[in-house]
């Protein structure tokens, strides 16, 4: 298979330059294909998809039948960044972190950056995942949110954008260390000749930040991950984090709050719960603080977790950050706490809470993408220039019933990779979501989760609406190896992290 | 362990024994109705009458022939028993424990449910049914040897083993039985119509015969019935299932001593002991029918005991005592 026919017609190719002419980081991967056999590659990627079905490597779609598992989608052909651009997106992305946690807890507590001016009242005001229980609370080594996954896009110009960050429960991180896995299984050939930074240590990352977490005085905590089950589409990657880290992975039912502690039942009785990765949304967590008919949480988590005698990965109500419309105040956010300019830029975007903001966006809607400001999965996105009058009009009441839940940005030339349709070789797009753990201190895992449009000129990665993945190689050459650790910070506008 | 995961493990184990012991079933039936020719009439009744079902079966085919007991048996998503129902019941707990079982062991359930279930829509596998229900065995054989190979004995492992056991008497119990309704539905004509043909099938359906030979040579119904009962060493023999079982149930409550603290195990130990103690002169002179089916009353009060004890949410009350 070769690619003398492919093209990257006007957008950015992450392998390509130009037609026939590839980027220096993928040279070596492009003579390695083009050195195979006829059929060669078609065979690999065949026996690739065996094997994650006999792996049973799927997740489960929504408003199907219950239970109904797909095989997670897979393309052989990797997507490589180079070691030098990494080293900016992990600042980048340290950098982001590091403020989106500060606003978290100035939110719940003093609110600075209101007083300050930094975001607008309204912002915080109407904020929906904003947290009453959570006011003037602090967690355990004051982290909020310990696990993010931020997805990364890079436009036909070549800049790579925040397109929004996930800081409630991220997931995807399994599908990139089991894509890795089944490439070395099925393209070993691939790696030779290239230094590719390791993704393999990621549950034991997360299990270090986990014990960090614990209540204090708790020296060898107990961790668990808390399921909604096995029909929650992400329970393949509940399963598999609790597997790698070799922790219990429990239910809500499992688990009961008995004298100010939290228990789960076990065939010798129950037995003290420290640290929880909690992978259930925070309004399910606990029915007696949140939605009292949940059946999914623990009741009286919350009085435990607030005595501070149990720790909750993500904190409940990091949420509030997970917002598009805080998302595009996060460069004025790290202006605030960190006194810096934003290393990974935000898609520039309209906020249709400020009156002449909105008033544009009901004026170009065929022009823009408009996103709800608090779902996730893809679910309720207007593409304006692939939608018709009538959506658009029917949109535009929508958004001027409750503005304040919708963001607009620019329909963006989604850069793309080669992958692999029938015999040859065709353009898709791809967006990237690193993951990022926030412990002692932060660890960005280098590479993340490439998710693909596996449709013709399709725009949308989400596995729920048919993406599908792709391995990411970070390279190491021309990576400085940028571990940078933070200290403990203050609020006082200043940044007191330093780069070692 | 946690006791959802206790039980799902159990369950996991239990379905895939009780798939390969439908297989057996039927590949006994196989043999037997190619053995008789058209001899006997109602050949195939007698397995769904072992396996309980007779109700659900008789609502949903009716008619007792080889295609539909086949059917209904091994195919049938309506028949809780049947082989691909237990197949995804086992795939379906082993997804809940995904965590706690070896990936290798969960691969090998998962291509084992998908081949079944792809199987089930291929009409051709009805010409050559001896080797396909020979295969399912020896994929639940190869499960069950991951199990043992790659999972540590622990907790976990003895709950799984102690679901297999449970199991294999059960349905050891039951082949036994098929013989009962075949031929000798009077009690007085044990021991006297001499079927040599037909204990010899029965024995190859536990994968006995073999083994049956070398511990008593020639095939007499009696010694048959020793050998599937009462022997202590062959593993699907009732006793020695009894007897793995008891040790795994120990295992897990980590006790050597000889006090009984339980009801699972004062009903497991009770009914290893009576079988310990029993002769196959006296089951025989009592009815070995009525022996089988009072045994395995025994073994589902084990089964219930079981539940009671690990897997059960426990009241409150006795939450708040087992806190302090």
């Amino acid at each position: 298979m070769d690619f003398s026919a492919y093209q990257t017609d006007e957008f950015y190719d992450e392998m390509f330059e130009a037609p026939g002419r590839p980027r220096e980081r993928s040279q070596h991967l492009v003579s390695r294909l083009q050195s195979l056999s006829a059929g060669e590659l078609q065979r690999r990627q065949k026996s690739a998809e065996l094997a994650l079905l006999n792996m049973g490597i799927t997740f489960n779609v929504y408003g199907h039948e219950a239970g109904t598992e797909k095989v997670w989608p897979f393309d052989l052909v990797p997507r490589i960044i180079e070691g030098g651009e990494w080293d900016m997106i992990e600042r980048g992305l340290k950098q982001r972190i590091t403020a989106l946690n500060m606003f978290i807890d100035d939110v719940y507590n003093a609110q600075y950056c209101v007083r300050d001016k930094a975001v607008p009242e309204w912002l915080i005001a109407s904020a929906k995942n904003l947290l009453g229980p959570c006011r003037g609370m602090t967690p355990p080594k004051g982290i909020w949110c310990h696990i993010t996954g931020t997805d990364l896009v890079r436009d036909t110009n070549g800049q790579m954008y925040v397109l929004e960050d996930n800081l409630r429960c991220p997931s995807g991180v399994s599908y990139v260390l089991e894509n890795r896995e089944i490439m070395k299984r099925t393209f070993p050939q691939g790696f030779d000749g290239f230094s590719v930074l390791p993704v393999e240590d990621y549950p034991d990352r997360l299990l270090d930040m986990l014990q960090h977490i614990a209540p204090q005085g708790v020296t060898d905590p107990n961790v668990v991950v808390l399921t909604p089950g096995i029909y929650n589409s992400a329970y393949f990657e509940h399963c598999f984090l609790a597997q790698r880290m070799g922790v219990e992975l429990v239910q809500g039912s499992d688990l009961c709050v008995l004298n100010g502690h939290v228990w789960m039942r076990t065939t010798k009785g129950l037995e003290r719960v420290d640290v929880i990765y909690r992978r259930i949304d925070d309004e399910f967590l606990d029915p007696k603080t949140f939605r009292a008919d949940s059946t999914l949480g623990v009741p009286g988590l919350m009085d435990v977790y607030r005595a501070g005698r149990v720790a909750l990965a993500n904190a409940p109500g990091t949420g509030v950050a997970d917002d598009k419309a805080v998302y595009a105040f996060v460069p004025d956010i790290i202006k605030f706490y960190l006194g810096e300019d934003v290393i990974l830029p935000n898609v520039p975007t309209f906020v249709c809470g400020e009156d002449k903001q909105c008033e544009h966006v009901l004026m170009n809607m065929e022009k823009l993408v408009i996103k709800p400001a608090n779902e996730s999965g893809g679910y309720g996105i207007l593409l304006g220039p692939r939608a018709s009058k009538a959506e658009i009009d029917k949109y535009r009441d929508v958004i001027r019933a409750n503005p304040r839940n919708y963001v607009a940005q620019p329909m963006l030339g989604l850069s793309r990779v080669p992958t692999i349709v029938e015999d040859h070789f065709e353009g898709r797009h791809v967006d990237l979501r690193p993951y990022i753990l926030y412990g002692k201190d932060i660890f960005v895992l280098p590479g993340g989760l490439t998710r693909v449009a596996l449709r013709k000129n399709s725009l949308v990665v989400n596995s729920s609406q048919g993406g599908g993945s792709k391995d990411t190689w970070v390279l190491r050459n021309g990576y400085n190896g940028g571990r940078f650790q933070t200290q403990k910070q203050t609020l006082s506008g200043q940044s007191q992290y330093q780069t070692s | 362990m946690l006791s959802r995961v206790a039980d799902s493990i159990f369950w996991m184990s239990r379905c895939i024994e009780r798939a390969q012991n439908v297989a057996r079933f039927i590949n006994v039936n196989l043999k037997l109705s190619i053995e008789l020719g058209a001899a006997t009439h109602n050949q195939w009744s007698p397995l769904i009458y072992t396996t309980g079902d007779q109700e659900r079966f008789e609502e949903l085919y009716g008619e007792y022939n080889q295609r539909n007991v086949i059917d209904f048996l091994a195919f049938d998503s309506n028949n809780g028993n049947s082989i691909i129902s237990c197949l995804r019941a086992a795939r379906e707990n082993a997804r809940t424990v995904r965590e706690m079982i070896s990936s290798m062991m969960w691969e090998e359930l998962n291509k084992f449910f998908l081949s079944v279930r792809a199987a089930a829509n291929d009409q051709t596998i009805l010409e050559s049914p001896y080797e396909f229900f020979n295969q399912i065995i020896l994929a639940s054989h190869l499960v069950e040897g991951i199990t043992d190979g790659t999972m540590s004995h622990g907790e976990p492992w003895h709950f799984a083993h102690l679901g297999r056991m449970l199991e294999r008497a059960d349905k050891t119990s039951r082949i036994l039985d098929v013989k009962y309704f075949i031929l000798l539905p009077n009690v007085g004509d044990v021991g006297t119509n001499i079927d040599t043909i037909q204990w010899g099938a029965l024995l190859e359906s536990a994968s006995a015969l073999e083994m049956y030979r070398k511990r008593h040579g020639r095939i007499s119904p009696e010694d048959v019935a020793e050998f599937l009962i009462l022997d202590r060493e062959f593993p699907r023999a009732m006793h020695h299932c009894l007897i793995e079982a008891e040790k795994s149930l120990n295992a897990i409550f980590g006790r050597r001593d000889d006090r009984i603290y339980n009801s699972a195990e004062q009903r497991l130990g009770r009914l290893r002991a009576d079988v310990n103690y029993s002769q196959i002169r006296e089951i025989i002179d009592g009815g070995l029918h009525e022996f089988i089916d009072d045994f395995q009353v025994k073994l589902n009060a084990v089964g219930a005991a079981i539940h009671e004890t690990f897997f059960a949410e426990p009241p409150a009350s006795s939450l708040e005592m087992s806190t302090q």
